[in-house]
């Protein structure tokens, strides 16, 4: 009985997520995955996530300091962090991405960092709502999952 | 109707799983993929790199051609951008390796880029998936798969046809696609990688209409 008003809340929390766009259907796919063999599933590869994107800011910040940019390297760069944040299914951060690969190839390095500091923002509101929802998640204990269609 | 899961499909009295070899540099994709296909009733060997990967499977100047643990390998699924050997340089180095050429090897991109979809079909890729995978793309894959090895001995023409088309070529402009030359008006339709694989086989399978599977907007 206890478990129902947090149950309610994560549901809550969870369309909130979608119905802002900070997710698409591939985290749906993701939820699809997770099974009792597997119940953290989403979580975890959304933590592989943080670890791998984490890295490529850092590296897109480091490019970014110097004084000539190397747009290649940037679109690279990125590339790479849009194909993670693709998986996971982060709509806006990756929105942002595709923004910023624009502007690498027009070679606009003002774009560029401007669109790095949107995309920053957004990386870092996505992260503050997915800690929050994967917590209350764990707090509200296992959900019995919909059946995956055989 | 469902797409089944590869054990549901294996002719009755096989207990053999589907042992496929999953090719990417992401961590994030390579978790699930690995996920997508033990789901499907699949081993799973994940690794990182095409140098990896040709490790796996001996290519690498050892001798045999199964991998280390001996595990027969059904089906390569390679990303396509990689640093160092990319999945469609992969790709080549198998259907060049006499082998492991008869491997089916699915390219898994977030680029929805006709020449790059052609190019790999041209190159003997079985599929051109865009990123993200999903479910329903793994499990067709392995009903395609399944189907393509239970229908082997009798209708082994429709694949001949195929490689006879890629050896008279071999030796030709495809080696020298690695810039990717556009292609014939005839396979620039909007589903360009249909009319090139029909093309490539002369009785096309009902679901080769799925081969490239393309995604809006990217």
């Amino acid at each position: 009985m206890e478990r129902n008003p947090m149950r309610r809340q994560l549901q809550t929390m969870r369309k909130s997520l979608f119905d802002q766009g900070y997710l698409d259907d591939q985290f749906v796919q993701l939820e699809e995955l997770q099974d009792d063999a597997n119940p953290n599933f989403v979580e975890e590869v959304v933590t592989l996530y943080y670890r791998d994107s984490g890295r490529i800011i850092l590296n897109i910040e480091q490019a970014l300091e110097r004084k000539t940019f190397d747009f290649n390297k940037l679109d690279a760069y990125m590339h790479q962090f849009k194909g993670s944040s693709s998986s996971i299914g982060a709509k806006k951060v990756k929105a942002e991405s595709t923004l910023f690969r624009e502007y690498c190839r027009s070679r606009n390095g003002e774009g560029c960092m401007r669109t790095f500091q949107q995309l920053k923002k957004e990386y870092a509101t996505l992260r503050r709502k997915l800690e929050a929802y994967f917590q209350l998640a764990r707090q509200a204990g296992p959900v019995e999952t919909a059946c995956r269609p055989k | 109707m469902e797409a089944a899961a590869a054990a549901d499909v294996l002719p009755s009295g096989s207990s053999q799983e589907l042992h496929v070899l999953a090719v990417d540099d992401s961590y994030v994709d390579r978790k699930v993929i690995e996920k997508l296909l033990k789901i499907s009733s699949c081993k799973v060997t994940a690794v990182e790199s095409g140098a990896r990967a040709l490790q796996f499977l001996g290519l690498d100047g050892e001798k045999g051609s199964l991998g280390f643990d001996g595990l027969k390998v059904n089906l390569i699924m390679t990303d396509y951008s990689m640093p160092g050997m990319t999945g469609y340089e992969l790709l080549k180095k198998i259907k060049r390796s006499s082998a492991f050429r008869e491997i089916p090897v699915v390219i898994m991109s977030s680029e929805n880029i006709l020449t790059r979809i052609d190019s790999c079909l041209e190159e003997g890729a079985e599929e051109f998936l865009v990123k993200p995978v999903k479910l329903s793309d793994v499990r067709r894959l392995m009903k395609d798969c399944v189907m393509r090895g239970e229908t082997e001995g009798n209708n082994a023409g429709r694949r001949v046809d195929k490689r006879k088309f890629e050896d008279d070529n071999h030796t030709s402009s495809l080696s020298s696609s690695s810039s990717l030359t556009p292609s014939p008006p005839s396979t620039t339709a909007p589903f360009g990688g249909d009319v090139a694989t029909s093309e490539l086989v002369s009785s096309s399978p009902p679901h080769s209409s799925k081969r490239a599977k393309l995604h809006d907007g990217d």
